[in-house]
């Protein structure tokens, strides 16, 4: 069929059955959004800023598994975009981007609105495309598509020229991409998968080190089939929380900077490291040479560079987590389970003498209350985004999650402002879920615009802003390591929030008891309508157990001992 | 492994002939803090391919990231990271044509070179061979007063 170029960035996204776009127009992609205008295969959300909008495509891909799609304009459109393809790159997310360009001919002018996207981008997506022809758009868009959602998953950038847009030409969709340079490797190497089977039979202390590969891989359940019939028990990255479900007796919780005491003494105990989909990030480890030193390796990834990288593998397997536990299943009939017996009695000691705890207040909300309670409230309904700091890592330690892609959070770039605009995808693909975007009062501001893109599209999110009137995360750091010299990290000048919220078409709570606490999450929820919930908390809490950047895993800073259970919880 | 000395290493990168392909490989490099010594690359004759050749060096751990990392650029369709192989790399030394000729062109096809040029007022030689050989050639060059000299880095091919 004949049609412009606009119309085939249509009909593409239209045929890879995207039902939402997130996006924001400007010269260069006019053309497209004029067909936008014209079709009704998609919606088409107008954030109120492109970072937004790719960080919402971001939290639909989260939520969903799909590719989310973002699309914006030239030169600034394409610049706001930058953290948003950063942030999803470094948590491997699907993602096409579809920025305009300035026409072929201006291009290496310094025309008007023009920026080198794809040199900017190429260390931030998985892979980018400039256009040059009419003829290659379909491919290109068939290829972007693909190569977001096969391997290891990425953002993909598609960057087109005006000119490109405007031109007529035949459209026909491929069926299939043959990329001969890309052939990502799914099945792991058989003879690799039966030897790390028999160490793990024939270890005394091993643990399941679970990773964001998991969630991406969607097999959580393949994983918790795994942990059951082998009952070894499981420590889970930033990105893996909900993979084995809150419940789950074998789950020890979250290991790392900030991980629980059992998670962080059975890694650094255990003879057999079993990682599924885990990257051994740098807040994970703590010190390298001091991080599972007494253990063999088994590390199942399907990037072949993040074997390796950083520690040295005993067991390497290159490969689709599904793949791999699949077959690791099909030989594990006869193990026994009795043997891990021991191990497990010192790691439940271990939580018993230091549980995940703090002292709680009936002056002041703490902020672990405050997601404990919404915990309570909520459970399994709820989506829970995040952005960065303190809030961030409460939320990991105490919200129960009971299943993959429930929790969303910037893991490996750590961007704030990423929850708000995240948790409007989120809700978009699930729009009968709960969905809270546990925030700070710092990370906040950095996307409040999406209150407006929000209230006009009637995305109810519940933005639980836990104010500690700081940079928390900071100023816990400044406490620790820079003598309390708080250098700009007070926030005591603060905005109205609850005004905030109202002048942009939202709701807003003003709440510092644990009753107004309550009355506010039912009203929001019942209101259906976006809101700011704007929790006062204690100021100087700190995140903890803590294990101090470069330091020993099991040199952490733990909470103060909590007396008796009925002072504290 | 982690602390195991840097060593040269040569390697091959077998890439798709398309736009930006280098610009992708050599900012892996950039971003990722890897060196480079020398670089050439040229179409692979009768295919859309070309060959990118790299002179660098890392301990092995790096040199395996960088194998990997090299590998997961989308049009990379090979990495060779060179053991048994035979390298070579080419040299233009321009003279003044008042230094003495025939001890040049002696020192030339020492190395399996010659004079390739001559003008009114300079002449030119090219050497190919061992990248260290290269390097003690241009070193006995200096007494001629050589007023230029360009290396076209390494190409190479595993035995
Ligand atoms: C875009 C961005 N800028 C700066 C930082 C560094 N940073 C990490 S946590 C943090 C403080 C966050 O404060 P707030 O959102 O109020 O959360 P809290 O730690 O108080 O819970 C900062 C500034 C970051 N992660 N992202």
């Amino acid at each position: 069929m004949q049609m412009s170029g606009a119309q085939m960035v249509c009909e593409a996204i239209i045929a890879e059955g995207v039902k939402t776009v997130f996006g924001y127009p400007g010269g260069a992609i006019m053309h497209v959004y004029d067909e936008i205008y014209k079709q009704n295969g998609f919606e088409h959300i107008l954030n109120r800023h492109e970072q937004a909008s790719v960080h919402a495509a971001d939290g639909y891909a989260r939520a969903t598994g799909e590719v989310g799609v973002a699309m914006v304009t030239s030169g600034p459109g394409f610049t706001n975009a930058v953290t948003g393809l950063a942030t999803a790159y470094m948590d491997s997310i699907p993602m096409v981007v579809i920025s305009g360009q300035v026409p072929l001919s201006l291009i290496g002018t310094d025309g008007f609105q023009e920026i080198d996207a794809v040199g900017i981008s190429r260390p931030c997506t998985k892979h980018n495309f400039l256009v040059r022809t009419l003829e290659e758009l379909p491919r290109v868009l068939k290829e972007a598509f693909y190569i977001a959602r096969t391997g290891r998953p990425g953002p993909v950038l598609v960057d087109v020229p005006k000119d490109i847009t405007v031109d007529i030409g035949e459209f026909v969709y491929p069926d299939s991409v043959n990329i001969p340079t890309y052939k990502p490797t799914y099945k792991g190497n058989r003879r690799q998968i039966e030897k790390a089977v028999e160490a793990i039979k024939s270890a005394k202390k091993p643990l399941l080190y679970l990773g964001g590969g998991i969630v991406l891989s969607n097999a959580s359940d393949l994983v918790r089939e795994f942990a059951l019939k082998t009952q070894i028990p499981a420590v889970e990255t930033l990105m893996a929380r909900g993979v084995l479900g809150a419940k789950n007796p074998l789950l020890l919780g979250m290991l790392g900077m900030h991980g629980n005491y059992s998670s962080n003494m059975a890694m650094s105990e255990t003879d057999l490291v079993i990682s599924f989909g885990a990257r051994f990030d740098d807040r994970v480890t703590g010190k390298l040479s001091e991080f599972a030193k007494y253990a063999d390796i088994i590390h199942v990834d399907i990037d072949a560079a993040n074997i390796g990288k950083l520690v040295d593998v005993d067991y390497p397997i290159v490969g689709d987590i599904t793949e791999v536990v699949t077959k690791m299943l099909e030989q594990i009939d006869d193990i026994d389970t009795d043997r891990y017996q021991a191990w497990r009695d010192i790691l439940g000691r271990y939580n018993e003498l230091h549980p995940q705890s703090y002292v709680d207040s009936d002056e002041v909300i703490k902020p672990q209350w405050a997601i404990e309670r919404l915990g309570e409230l909520l459970g399994e309904k709820a989506i829970i985004t995040s952005d960065v700091g303190q809030h961030q890592m409460w939320a990991a330690q105490h919200y129960p999650f009971d299943r993959p892609r429930q929790w969303i959070n910037s893991g490996g770039l750590g961007t704030m402002g990423f929850g708000f605009p995240a948790a409007l995808g989120a809700k978009r693909a699930h729009p009968e879920k709960t969905v809270i975007n546990i925030t700070g009062d710092g990370s906040i501001l950095m996307n409040m615009q999406e209150l407006v893109t929000a209230a006009e599209y009637k995305i109810p999110v519940i933005n639980v802003i836990l104010n500690n009137h700081f940079l928390g995360m900071v100023r816990q750091w400044q406490t620790f390591f820079y003598e309390k010299r708080y250098s700009e990290t007070d926030l005591s000048f603060q905005p109205n929030f609850k005004a905030l919220a109202e002048a942009c078409g939202g709701i807003g709570y003003d709440v510092s008891t644990k009753e107004e606490f309550d009355a506010a999450l039912k009203d929001a929820i019942e209101q259906d309508k976006v809101c700011f919930m704007n929790v006062q908390t204690n100021r100087f809490e700190d995140v903890l157990p803590m294990v101090p950047s470069g330091g020993a895993l099991f040199n952490m800073m733990l909470p103060q001992k909590v007396l008796s259970n009925t002072e504290a919880k | 492994m982690a602390n195991s000395k840097n060593e040269r290493h040569v390697i091959s990168v077998i890439v798709m002939n398309e736009s930006s392909v280098l610009a992708r490989v050599t900012s892996l490099f950039a971003g990722r803090g890897y060196n480079i010594e020398t670089l050439t690359v040229a179409p692979i004759p009768q295919s859309d391919m070309s060959h990118i050749t790299i002179a660098t060096n890392g301990s092995a751990k790096v040199m395996e990231q960088i194998t990997k990392q090299l590998h997961k650029l989308i049009p990379v369709y090979k990495v060779i990271e060179h053991e048994e192989m035979v390298e070579k790399e080419m040299v233009l030394v321009k003279f003044p044509i008042a230094e003495n000729l025939s001890d040049i062109s002696a020192l030339c096809s020492a190395y399996n070179g010659g004079i390739v040029n001559v003008g009114p007022e300079m002449v030119i030689t090219m050497v190919s061979d061992e990248p260290t050989r290269i390097k003690h050639f241009i070193e006995a060059t200096q007494r001629y007063n050589p007023s230029e000299v360009v290396r076209g880095g390494v190409v190479a091919i595993e035995r």
